[in-house]
Order: C-alpha cells, then sequence, then structure tokens
C-alpha cells in the first residue's frame, strides 16, 4: 500500500469516526445534547484527531527511519565495505537501488517474473542485458553480492512497507475506539480535543526550530568530516583555491571571502547613498502624493528575483563595462567582473536601505525636527546635522542587515561575477564568492563524501554564521533604537 | 525691567543686519544652495533607482521578447509509405523503427521540391545547407506527429515546421550577413534562401506557443526549447508549498500571537524565525541536500524535494505576515467572544482568524511569489537536471524529475547557443508575470478587504 491510499484510507477512518463519535454522543445522552457536557461535534473531533494524528505521526516516523535502516541491513550484505567508509557505502546503495529499481521495472513490465527471482543466479543470466531491456542502463555487469543486496532490499522494502501499512491502521483503529470509549455524558470533550489543537500548534512553530537544528546539524555533521580528510588550517589561512577532483587539491577560502567581501563593499558603495538619499529625499521632501506612487515602485526592486538580476548582469551590465570601461581603460576583458556582480547587487539591495532607513528616520519625533527648523536651520541642515544622528544607529542596522544579505546573495555572483578564485584588487577582474563556490562544488557528478564536495559545507557553514552573526546585530541594534522613542 | 534708568542705550547694540529680506546676503546664498544641492542629491538617487528598475526591465523585455515569436516552415510533405512503413499495417510500434534520420530525409525532399516548384534558385548550395535552414528538431516533431496519426502514411500533408534557430535569428536581427560568414553553422547563401522562402509565402514569424508547452531542447536547438516541463515543476512546488506552509505558518503563528505563554521557548521560537528569514537561500539548499536527499532518500530533482526546502524558506516570510494581521485584530473582538463564554481557541477560530483571514492570505500570496522566483537552493537538490519528459500527474508526479522557471532561466544562461539568450529572457517574462499576477492578486485582496479598525 503507497503512503499516499494510506493516508487517503486513515483520513476516510477519522472521518467516519467523527460521524460515528457525534452519533454516539447523541445517543449516550438519549437524545438530547443539551445534557452533554461539550457539543456533539466536539466528542466527534476528538475522535477525529485521536485516529488520525497519531497515525499519521507514526507513518511520518515510520517514512524517515525506514530507508536508514534497510541502508544499514543492505550494506551488511556487501562485502569489502568498510564500516566507516561513507563514500564507498554510498556508492554500493546507489548501485543497489539502481539494480532495484531495474528489477521492480522488469517484473511490473514482465521481462521478469518474482518467482524466478528467488532463484536467480546474476553471474548465470545476463542481468545487465535484462535491465537495459527495460530502460535501466547499468554502467558494469550486476555482481552477485549486489544483486543479492538488491533482493534483500526489494524484500525489506516490500516487507517493511506492508509492516507500516499494518502498524499505522493499528495505531489509527486503536486512536478510534480509545476515543470512542471515553464518550459519556460528563466527558469534557471541548477541554480535550482543544488541548489536543494547542499541541498541535506548538508542534507546527517548533518546525521553525526545528529547521535551525537541521541546518546546523547538517552543516555542523558534514564540516566535521570535511575537516577529518583535510587540515582546518589550510582552510582558514590558505591563499589558494584549486579544487582538483583526482585529489591533492587547495581549498584555501580566503580568495573565496575576499571575493565576496569586494563584491558586497561595491554593491554597498552603490545602494548605501542611493538607498539612504531617497529615503531622505521621499520622507522629508517628497509630497504625500510622490511617496505613494514612488516607494512601491522601488520596492518592486526587492521582489524582483535575484535570476532575473543574474541574467541582466549578465548580459547587459557585464558586456556594457567590459567595453565602455574595462577594455579602454586596459583593465581586463572579461564581461563577468566583481564590478558588474557588485552594481548589480548594489540595486537589488537599495529597497533593503531604503525602505528599513525611511522607517528609522520617519521615527524620529517631530519635535526635534520642529526644534531645528524653528532655530533658523534649513531643511538640509536639520536632516544631517539632527535627524540623521538621531536615526545613525538604525541606519547602522540596515546597512548591516543590506551586508547580509549581500554576502548571502547567489544568483547574482553566479552569473555576473565568474568563477576564478583569485586575489586580486582590480574591480574588472573576474573573482569569485563563497556562494558561488558551494553552487559548483555541489552541483555536477561528484563524489559525494570527497573533500572537493564535502568543503561546500564547510564553506556553508562559514557564511551561515557570517550572516547569522550580522542579523544578530544589526537586529539589536536596531531594537536598541527603537526602544529609544517610544 | 524695573531698572528703566539705562534706558533703551544701555542694551547691546546689535550691529544693523548685513543685507534685507529682499537682499540675501553671502551666508545666506551659501546654505540656500546647499539645501538646494542636497534635495537635488535626493532627486537624483531617486531619478536612478527608478532608471535602474526601468534599464531592468526594458532589457529583459526587449531581449525577451522575440521568444514569444518563433519562424515556422509550411510546405506540403509526402510521407511515402515505403519509407515510413514498410509493413504497410499502420502499426506505430512497427513504425518507430524508423528513426528521425528516415523523417530528415522526408523533410529535406519536400522542401526541395517546394523551392523548385516556387522557382527559387539555390546555386551556391548544396542539399545539406538548403536542409540546414530546418530544425534539428523537425524531423523528430514529425515523427511524433506522424506516429500519433499512422493513416497519414502516403498522403501528403502541409505540416509546419521550426526553421532553425540561425535563421530565426536572422528574422529577428540577431544573425547578419556579416556573423554569419563568421559562423560555422549557417552560411550567407542559406539566410539569402530563408530571405526568398519569406517572400515566397512558405516561410513566416509567428506567435510561438511552443515556448510555453514544449520542455527543453538540447544545446544545438534553441528553437524547440520551451518552458513546458519547467512551468509544470514550479506548479506542482507551489503546490507542494501551499499545501504544507499554509497550515504550518497560519497555527504556527496563531500559537505565537494568542496562546504563547512569555516564557524560554517562546522567545527561543521567536528569535529562530526571525534569523530564519535572514539566513540566505543557499543555507536552505544545502539542508535540503543534506536531509531530504542524502539523509531521506528522496530523489534528486524532484520537485517534491524544492517543494519541501521553499517550504522550509517560505515559512518565517509567511508567519511574520500573519502575526501582524493577527496582532491587527483588535482586542475587543477577543473579549467579546470570551464574554459570551466561547472557549479561547473557539475565539480565535470563529472569530480573529476570519477577520485576519485577508491579510494572511496577502502574506501568503508574497511568500509564494518570492517562493516561485527562488532559484540557488534549486540548484543544489538537482533541479538543473536537462529533463525532457513531463512529469506524471500528482501525487506521483511530484516525484519526477523536472525543471523549475527560475532554474530553467539559469541552465539556459550556460547553452552555447546564442539563441538560448533570448529564451532565457522570454522565460523571465514568462516568470514576472507569473509574479505580477500573484501580487496583484495580493494588492486586489487588501484594498478590497482590509479592515481599519
Amino acid at each position: 500500500m503507497s503512503a499516499g491510499l494510506l493516508s487517503l484510507t486513515v483520513l476516510a477512518v477519522a472521518i467516519a469516526g467523527y460521524i460515528l463519535g457525534r452519533r454516539r454522543a447523541v445517543s449516550v445522552a438519549g437524545g438530547d445534547a443539551r445534557k452533554l457536557h461539550s457539543l456533539p461535534s466536539y466528542h466527534g473531533q476528538s475522535v477525529f484527531l485521536f485516529t488520525a494524528v497519531p497515525a499519521f505521526v507514526l507513518m511520518i516516523f515510520w517514512l524517515l527511519a525506514q530507508p536508514v535502516y534497510i541502508e544499514n541491513r543492505v550494506t551488511a550484505l556487501i562485502p569489502n565495505i568498510e564500516a566507516d567508509d561513507a563514500a564507498a557505502r554510498e556508492l554500493a546503495m546507489a548501485d543497489v537501488r539502481r539494480v532495484a529499481s531495474g528489477l521492480d521495472l522488469a517484473i511490473a513490465q514482465g521481462a521478469l517474473r518474482q518467482a524466478d527471482l528467488d532463484t536467480l543466479q546474476a553471474g548465470a543470466t545476463d542481468l545487465r542485458g535484462k535491465l537495459a531491456g527495460v530502460g535501466v542502463a547499468l554502467g558494469a555487469d550486476v555482481s552477485q553480492y549486489t544483486f543479492e543486496a538488491a533482493r534483500e532490499y526489494r524484500a525489506l522494502k516490500g516487507s517493511l512497507g506492508i509492516g507500516m501499512a499494518l502498524a499505522v491502521l493499528a495505531a489509527a483503529a486503536v486512536g478510534f475506539v480509545f476515543a470512542r470509549s471515553r464518550i459519556s455524558v460528563a466527558f469534557r470533550a471541548r477541554n480535550v480535543s482543544e488541548s489536543f489543537v494547542i499541541a498541535m500548534l506548538i508542534g507546527a512553530s517548533l518546525v521553525a526550530v526545528l529547521t535551525t537544528f537541521g541546518i546546523i546539524f547538517s552543516l555542523v555533521f558534514e564540516t566535521w568530516h570535511f575537516f577529518e580528510l583535510y587540515p582546518a588550517r589550510d582552510f582558514f589561512f590558505s591563499t589558494t583555491w584549486s579544487p582538483r577532483f583526482g585529489g591533492g587539491s587547495s581549498l584555501g577560502i580566503l580568495p573565496l571571502l575576499w571575493g565576496t567581501l569586494y563584491v558586497s563593499v561595491i554593491a554597498l558603495l552603490v545602494a548605501v547613498p542611493i538607498g539612504l538619499l531617497s529615503a531622505i529625499y521621499l520622507s522629508e521632501y517628497a509630497s504625500r502624493r510622490f511617496r505613494t506612487f514612488v516607494k512601491p515602485l522601488i520596492e518592486i526592486l526587492a521582489g524582483i528575483p535575484t535570476i532575473v538580476y543574474g541574467l541582466f548582469a549578465l548580459i547587459t551590465v557585464g558586456p556594457l563595462l567590459r567595453d565602455w570601461f574595462a577594455q579602454p581603460m586596459g583593465l581586463g576583458n572579461s564581461s563577468s567582473s566583481v564590478m558588474t556582480a557588485g552594481i548589480v547587487m548594489g540595486i537589488m539591495v537599495i529597497p533593503f536601505v531604503s525602505s528599513l532607513s525611511d522607517d528609522i528616520i520617519n521615527a524620529v519625533p517631530q519635535s526635534m525636527r520642529d526644534g531645528s527648523l524653528g532655530l533658523g536651520a534649513t531643511p538640509s541642515e536639520t536632516i544631517r546635522k539632527v535627524v540623521l544622528p538621531a536615526a545613525l544607529p538604525g541606519v547602522v542596522g540596515a546597512i548591516l542587515l543590506a551586508a547580509s544579505r549581500a554576502i548571502g546573495e547567489t544568483m547574482i555572483v553566479v552569473m555576473g561575477a565568474g568563477a576564478a578564485a583569485r586575489l586580486s584588487m582590480n574591480p574588472f577582474e573576474a573573482m569569485t564568492t563563497v556562494t558561488v563556490k558551494i553552487v559548483s562544488q555541489l552541483t555536477g557528478d561528484t563524489e559525494f563524501g570527497s573533500p572537493e564536495t564535502l568543503v561546500a559545507f564547510a564553506l556553508g557553514l562559514t557564511l551561515f554564521i557570517i550572516t547569522l552573526g550580522l542579523n544578530v546585530i544589526a537586529l539589536a541594534i536596531v531594537r536598541k533604537y527603537r526602544e529609544q522613542y517610544e | 525691567m524695573t531698572d528703566v534708568s539705562g534706558g533703551p542705550a544701555a542694551l547691546p547694540v546689535s550691529k544693523p543686519r548685513r543685507g534685507s529680506l529682499l537682499t540675501q546676503d553671502a551666508l545666506t546664498r551659501r546654505r540656500n544652495a546647499a539645501e538646494a544641492r542636497f534635495k537635488a542629491c535626493g532627486a537624483v538617487a531617486i531619478t536612478l533607482s527608478m532608471l535602474a528598475l526601468v534599464w531592468l526591465l526594458f532589457s529583459i523585455i526587449s531581449i525577451g521578447s522575440p521568444a514569444f515569436r518563433q519562424t515556422f516552415l509550411t510546405i506540403p510533405i509526402e510521407l511515402p509509405e515505403a519509407k515510413l512503413d514498410k509493413s504497410g499495417t499502420r502499426d506505430p510500434a512497427a513504425m518507430a523503427k524508423v528513426t528521425t534520420v528516415g523523417y530528415a530525409a522526408v523533410i529535406q525532399a519536400a522542401l526541395t521540391k517546394a523551392i523548385k516548384e516556387k522557382g527559387i534558385s539555390t546555386d551556391g548550395l548544396t542539399p545539406k545547407d538548403i536542409a540546414g535552414i530546418v530544425s534539428l528538431e523537425a524531423p523528430a516533431q514529425l515523427r511524433n506527429h506522424v506516429l500519433a496519426n499512422p493513416d497519414l502514411v502516403g498522403q501528403t500533408i502541409d505540416f509546419e515546421i521550426l526553421a532553425n534557430g540561425r535563421v530565426d535569428g536572422f528574422f529577428k536581427g540577431r544573425v547578419t550577413m556579416e556573423s554569419a560568414r563568421l559562423d560555422s553553422n549557417i552560411k550567407p547563401g542559406q539566410l539569402v534562401l530563408a530571405q526568398q522562402l519569406v517572400e515566397a509565402g512558405i516561410m513566416a514569424q509567428r506567435f510561438n506557443w511552443g515556448f510555453i508547452t514544449f520542455p527543453d531542447a538540447s544545446d544545438q536547438r534553441p528553437e524547440a526549447a520551451g518552458l513546458g516541463v519547467a512551468i509544470i515543476g514550479s506548479f506542482y512546488m507551489m503546490i507542494v508549498v501551499l499545501v504544507l506552509s499554509l497550515p504550518i505558518g497560519v497555527a504556527a503563528s496563531v500559537y505565537l500571537e494568542e496562546f504563547a505563554p512569555k516564557n524560554r521557548l517562546t522567545d527561543l521560537i521567536e528569535v529562530n524565525i526571525a534569523n530564519l528569514a535572514a539566513v540566505p537561500s543557499i543555507v536552505f539548499g544545502i539542508l535540503g541536500l543534506a536531509v531530504f536527499i542524502n539523509f531521506a532518500g528522496l530523489p534528486q530533482s524532484a520537485p517534491i524535494v524544492g517543494g519541501l526546502v521553499l517550504t522550509l524558506m517560505t515559512l518565517p516570510r509567511i508567519i511574520i505576515p500573519a502575526r501582524a494581521a493577527l496582532k491587527s485584530v483588535p482586542p475587543s473582538i477577543r473579549d467579546a467572544a470570551l464574554g459570551v463564554g466561547a472557549s479561547r481557541l473557539q475565539s480565535v477560530f470563529h472569530h480573529v482568524l476570519p477577520l485576519a483571514a485577508p491579510g494572511i492570505l496577502t502574506g501568503m500570496i508574497i511568500g509564494l511569489a518570492q517562493a516561485l522566483g527562488e532559484t540557488a537552493p534549486l540548484l543544489l537538490i538537482g533541479m538543473v537536471a536537462f529533463v525532457r519528459d513531463y512529469p506524471g500527474m500528482p501525487i506521483d508526479g511530484f516525484f519526477d524529475p523536472a525543471s523549475a522557471l527560475p532554474v530553467q532561466v539559469f541552465s539556459w544562461t550556460v547553452r552555447g547557443d546564442p539563441g538560448f539568450v533570448e529564451r532565457a529572457s522570454g522565460a523571465i517574462i514568462v516568470l514576472l508575470v507569473f509574479l505580477l499576477v500573484m501580487n496583484a492578486v495580493a494588492i486586489i485582496l487588501r484594498r478590497r478587504f482590509e479592515r481599519r479598525w
């Protein structure tokens, strides 16, 4: 029974439970619902919840645990594998999965029969040819132990699938019987089902915590693996980045950090003046009508997907900068450069700076402006000498948030900054960033478990820590500032 | 003021002003100029950001809009039974033995004949050159058409075939005679022939539905590449995101806003949500790769994985506006409900939530729009793979390999043929139209149902 069908069945049982529970409540009260503590529909609801929720929770955990269990059992069948060699295990498992899905297909299309499978010897029959016949191409002949592992894999998957269906249905049935047996005139069905619902609400809000733990756990775990294979000292202090998928690669983060920093600084040099001045103009000078018209337009810039900016950098800004600036000045002839990515990213970040600064400038009390204007200062003097100093911490917070945004940005730099890791001052040269390298190390057919792939997790962890740090500082500054005037 | 003896003369004599209200002195002029300069700086900043927006949209739209038009040849094609169905049974299984090479020959013959009938000279062009103005994809399309309608064999049909990408580019101004001279894929003679075919009415440009419905095509045939698989993949992911994040997001915001006691756990959750909203999207991609693909064993390139990753990414961005919407419902509503004997849960679900629904929905739609445009995390979970088969129907289709709109844009930009740049920009236009519609719906919802208390 597939998971989809199983969930539909559980749902159907639960809905039946609602109707039956409701009916039973009314009949327990002798047809007079007023005698019940709770409305009949709450009795039905409690049966529904007790039937459906535990069954679904069980199903989710089963589905998560099943692959891990199967993998442990199956890899035990394959000789020549060290217990802690994760890469070899993964590779062997991929083979087994492929053969098993091929066998599934072969049986589904009638090229093989289930009964034959049990007596089949991989060496005796042309298994590879048979599987190729149903559209599963294998790189090499199937060895006997891979075949046996695949057979075990299928058998385990089949029996565990049935086991899951039985267990889930049993859980639903137990929940149903239990909840139904509790129905009586005095049963506080509303309180019970309400605390159940509240528990579910708490569960939903814990998803965010789980996500954070998932991120930290997966990053730290794989980074740990990486540092077992590659010295941490070289990673943090080496100035060369040249991954070689044959081994002997040099994976220093410094050129990547330099590229990231350089691009972000250019982006901020574009975005901070424009964003800040726009915010000042909009909040201090612009008429109401102008403001309601222009502010959403600037915010459109934040709503445009980054892939659009990436394409813009690739096909418009890059060639333009190369033909008009880099080549005439003899600074290089690459259309992807730090400058390209920086300028485009700056455009993207403008609304982050402007709308946050706008809020903060608006939060400066009017009395401070009035005081300054009353002393004879011009509006611009008021802004420069009174409003901005008062808003400064908030503005700094906004700039830090924009910086964290720029550091974590991926698509613009993937398409605009280039792929060569370099420590150079020339802004018209192609350089690369942390995010670009995460993408390039994790896409493509590379062996999972080699330092060249795992380095992406170390890069990811570095990125996560940097952006998180910037955010925490920025939020703390903004919050501290806001408290002053409220 | 009691001492009158001094009189006004005792007060410090202020010097007369260096001017009057009618003539400005130097300092005032300087200050006024600084004022004007400062104001102009602000205006320039706004103009610059507006210009950036206009420039961005203009460049994408002007490069991308030709992708919606495509050059086609309409010629009568004879489908000889001797070549396409030797058995004569019209059995598609038997006819499938004829590969696209056989159909290419059929098209070539038909094209040569059509050119001859119109009296167009083909001097200096080999038969291969003449066939070269037709897309490499055309034989496959003809083959599929014939296999779907086996009875056509033996007849002569009017069939619309795609012109080669370079020929198409010639009519769109991307390819010129000069560039064709340097290009090994096209000869100027072929372009001259194409021009004559247009004048003869065989070749024409028209709106290209295939751009929206076709699957991706390989490197050599940009003219046949379409967004079909990518749109379906994106749509499936949005379904997953909607189905998961709407209940979870609403439940979480209801709990945090209405029920959560002030304690450590609540603080932890709130800090988490605030920080998750600012985590770079690529980190969610790493999470998806490590947890959903490597740990849970879900398939690569599948919409379900993309949907799960985008759900985790979108959740905080939904919870924050949803909480704001719940907060804006005045406490008097809750008090009134509690006052007539409702439980807290009843007051929330029967009264507060319906009143906050427009706000929550608006935030939801904007969150979905952001998820739709997200690219980086999808790259890591294998959505860049070249997928030509349409995914199946839901729910099984969620596990089939598919592409996604923004990822399709990215994978087209890394292809060699310049025709793909136009396709990529065209795909962005499609993406932007979707985003525009979603945001417009959100704005209309807000305008129509927003209530000021």
